[in-house]
């Protein structure tokens, strides 16, 4: 080729050009195919159901009679149906001795739940933003380190913990030592998480900000919390989730007073050691599963997709 | 309105020892528009960046006016930036997006809507307002990111290659867009950009950068006219420069068979028995035979009015491209061997080794 070092485009490189678009669009399709073949439908189909089968039981478990559920299984009520609200009512209606009635524990159970989420989300970004966008000496190493503590199991610094709440702070039995126990053992995965979302946000729109006159506390304010709502959201669920089911960290902090003990708690009791009352627990599943749908259905709306899309090109 | 001044500004990114910026001297005038241009990795979105405050200035200052800048951070130097990919606030409508700096100086709603509605209405975005960015075309996006800028009312503009995201028909016409709107509203620029066409159409000066050293500042005339090194002789100009490297003679510079005359003391003062010899392809004199370089025609570039010959010749056994403007209705084909001389008072010479220029610089014709 005489003209090669004056033509611009030579037909090779065009050609090679070609063919590698040929192979990532083929590639991509196949997959495609694949995941949309009838096959992969019906496997999808019979994964989703094995997945339900349990809740299902469970669910069908706690309309059924006391003595029918200590003496077969859920699927016989196919054979021989027979369902009562029993088990609701003992759940929702009874109350001990030494305890209140169920709504006393919803309610402890929020002022447990909200703020043990909202602490460790509004901490994390904050510290989430630092990382990912203020350099400092030792920020690598102080992520890492962060990173690492949730290597440590929570259950070894449930002693510990408790002895600084009871001897220096003097907070024990009381909600905010929940607070703070849930906060502290939250923090390292919501930075984390927090952090991969934050970093992702195209660094122009940082500097955009800092040119436009807006100091740290404006921009995150203002610009990285509304784009970071996708997440806020998702991790707030999952926060929420994961305090509201607690049973262990409420046990060890709350000192299991009716005015502390979160609904978890009561729940346990109710059921009474080696299972004396075992007919309620699937009932009582049930009502506590209420507000963990709730939150999840009010949230979800906030996963948009494509929020960063028209800041940046390409 | 200030002047923007680089005082042997350095930037060394941490882990290089080589400057990716060094020691830039620059005196930008006020109300001037000055282009910085380079092939990528230049530098030139460093220095863009160093006078942002968005890069540490490693050594050296940079003073926006008489103010030293150096240390002061982004927002404290009352600079306005445009983004290559214009960074637009993706929450925010078309009307916070620009408002938003004001919002930060605490300007009042009042005021603040009122100079949002100015911009818009000199960038025609008035109806797009209320839009979020996602819904805009890319070059109502780049209004956006230049609108942005405006409402500020900074002292300086930076722009950082804001039409490469563009297609080739709006990137023309937004180039002329930002001259003038430049020249209305009399604020001193800074615009980076790797396209010669852009900076030589736009700039009041052009800067031209490699590898992190400043090689020529002066008009888009100047550094057409009178490159000061072989680099700024290929950079500028499209098609590019004809250089090659050929033997000194009595009174001049061979060329093929003739001789590219120059004066006998710039000849005098090259190191070695050798220069580069540089002409802009219409500066090449096309002939059937005669004395000259013979060069085997190629391929013709035809774009109407004119063309451009691509062919190429042998210099010292060396084979050499020749690129020459042509007229577009008459003109030698593919295959055909003619012969070129250079018109005598557009013939550059650059020393051989050091790349500098030898010839003395073209002064601009009386009465201009």
């Amino acid at each position: 080729m005489s003209t090669a070092s004056v033509v611009p485009g030579t037909p090779g490189v065009e050609e090679a050009l070609v063919e590698d678009q040929n192979l990532r669009g083929g590639k991509a399709r196949r997959v495609k195919t694949r995941l949309t073949s009838r096959a992969a439908t019906v496997a999808a189909i019979v994964i989703a159901a094995v997945w339900t089968i349990p809740t299902l039981g469970l669910f069908i478990s706690s309309f059924r009679p006391e003595t029918d559920i200590r003496t077969n299984g859920w699927w016989n009520v196919f054979v021989n149906p027979q369902f009562t609200l029993d088990n609701y009512g003992e759940v929702l209606f009874a109350s001990g001795a030494s305890s209140a009635n169920l709504l006393s524990y919803f309610i402890n159970s929020f002022a447990i739940a909200i703020p043990a989420t909202v602490f460790p989300i509004v901490l994390a970004s904050m510290a989430a933003y630092a990382f990912a966008w203020i350099r400092f000496k030792g920020s690598d190493v102080m992520f890492i380190v962060i990173f690492a503590l949730q290597i440590v199991p929570l259950q070894m610094a449930l002693i510990p913990l408790l002895q600084i709440f009871s001897q220096w702070l003097h907070i024990s039995g009381t909600i905010p030592a929940v607070w703070v126990a849930h906060t502290i053992f939250g923090l390292p995965l919501v930075i984390f998480l927090m952090h991969n979302f934050i970093s992702e946000i195209p660094g122009d729109i940082i500097e955009a900000a800092r040119v436009d006159g807006a100091n740290h506390a404006q921009i995150f304010l203002r610009v990285v919390l509304p784009l970071s709502v996708p997440a806020l959201a998702s991790i707030g669920i999952f926060q929420f989730l994961w305090v509201w089911n607690d049973l262990l960290v409420a046990l060890v902090f709350s000192g299991g007073t009716v005015d502390v003990a979160p609904l978890t708690q009561r729940l346990a009791e109710m059921v009474g050691n080696f299972g004396r009352n075992q007919e309620v627990l699937p009932a009582a599943a049930f009502v506590s599963i209420i507000v963990p749908l709730i939150v999840f259905f009010a949230l979800q709306r906030f996963f948009v997709r494509g929020l960063l899309a028209g800041s940046t090109k390409g | 309105m200030a002047t923007v001044t680089f005082d042997k500004a350095t930037r060394i990114y941490p882990g290089s020892t080589k400057p990716a910026v060094d020691a830039i001297d620059i005196e930008v005038a006020d109300g001037e528009f000055l282009v910085l241009v380079g092939p990528s990795g230049c530098g030139k979105s460093t220095t863009l960046r160093m006078l942002a405050g968005l890069e540490e200035v490693n050594d050296g200052h940079i003073y926006i006016g008489d103010r030293d800048v150096t240390d002061v951070p982004p927002k404290d130097r009352d600079i306005a930036m445009v983004f290559q990919n214009y960074a637009l606030y993706p929450h925010m409508t078309v009307a916070e997006n620009m408002g938003f700096a004001l919002k930060i100086q605490g300007v009042n709603k009042e005021e603040r809507a009122q100079r949002v509605l100015e911009a818009a209405q000199l960038l025609d975005l008035e109806p797009y307002l209320g839009r979020k960015p996602k819904a805009l075309s890319g070059g109502q996006r780049q209004r956006v990111a230049m609108g942005r800028a405006i409402v500020r009312q900074p002292q300086v503009f930076l722009m950082d290659e804001p039409l490469s995201n563009l297609d080739a028909k709006l990137r023309v016409q937004t180039r002329t867009q930002i001259a003038s709107l430049q020249r209305r509203l009399g604020v001193t620029t800074v615009y980076v950009t790797h396209d010669q066409t852009e900076a030589l159409t736009m700039g009041d000066r052009i800067a031209v950068l490699k590898d992190g050293v400043l090689q020529q500042v002066g008009t888009p005339r100047d550094l057409y006219e009178s490159p000061s090194n072989v680099f700024v002789a290929g950079f500028i100009g499209s098609p590019a420069m004809n250089l090659f490297t050929t033997k000194i003679v009595s009174d001049g510079l061979q060329f093929g068979t003739g001789v590219a005359k120059v004066d006998r003391d710039v000849v005098a003062s090259a190191t070695g028995g050798t220069a580069t010899v540089g002409i802009r392809p219409e500066d090449l004199q096309i002939k059937s035979s005669g004395e000259g370089l013979p060069v085997e025609v190629d391929v013709v570039e035809e774009l109407g009015a004119d063309g451009y010959l691509y062919g190429h010749a042998e210099v010292d056994g060396q084979r050499v491209d020749i690129v020459a403007r042509v007229d577009g209705r008459k003109h030698p084909n593919a295959g055909e061997k003619i012969v070129v001389t250079p018109v005598p008072q557009h013939v550059h010479a650059f020393d051989s080794e050091s790349g500098e220029r030898l010839t003395k610089p073209v002064s601009a014709p009386a009465g201009v």
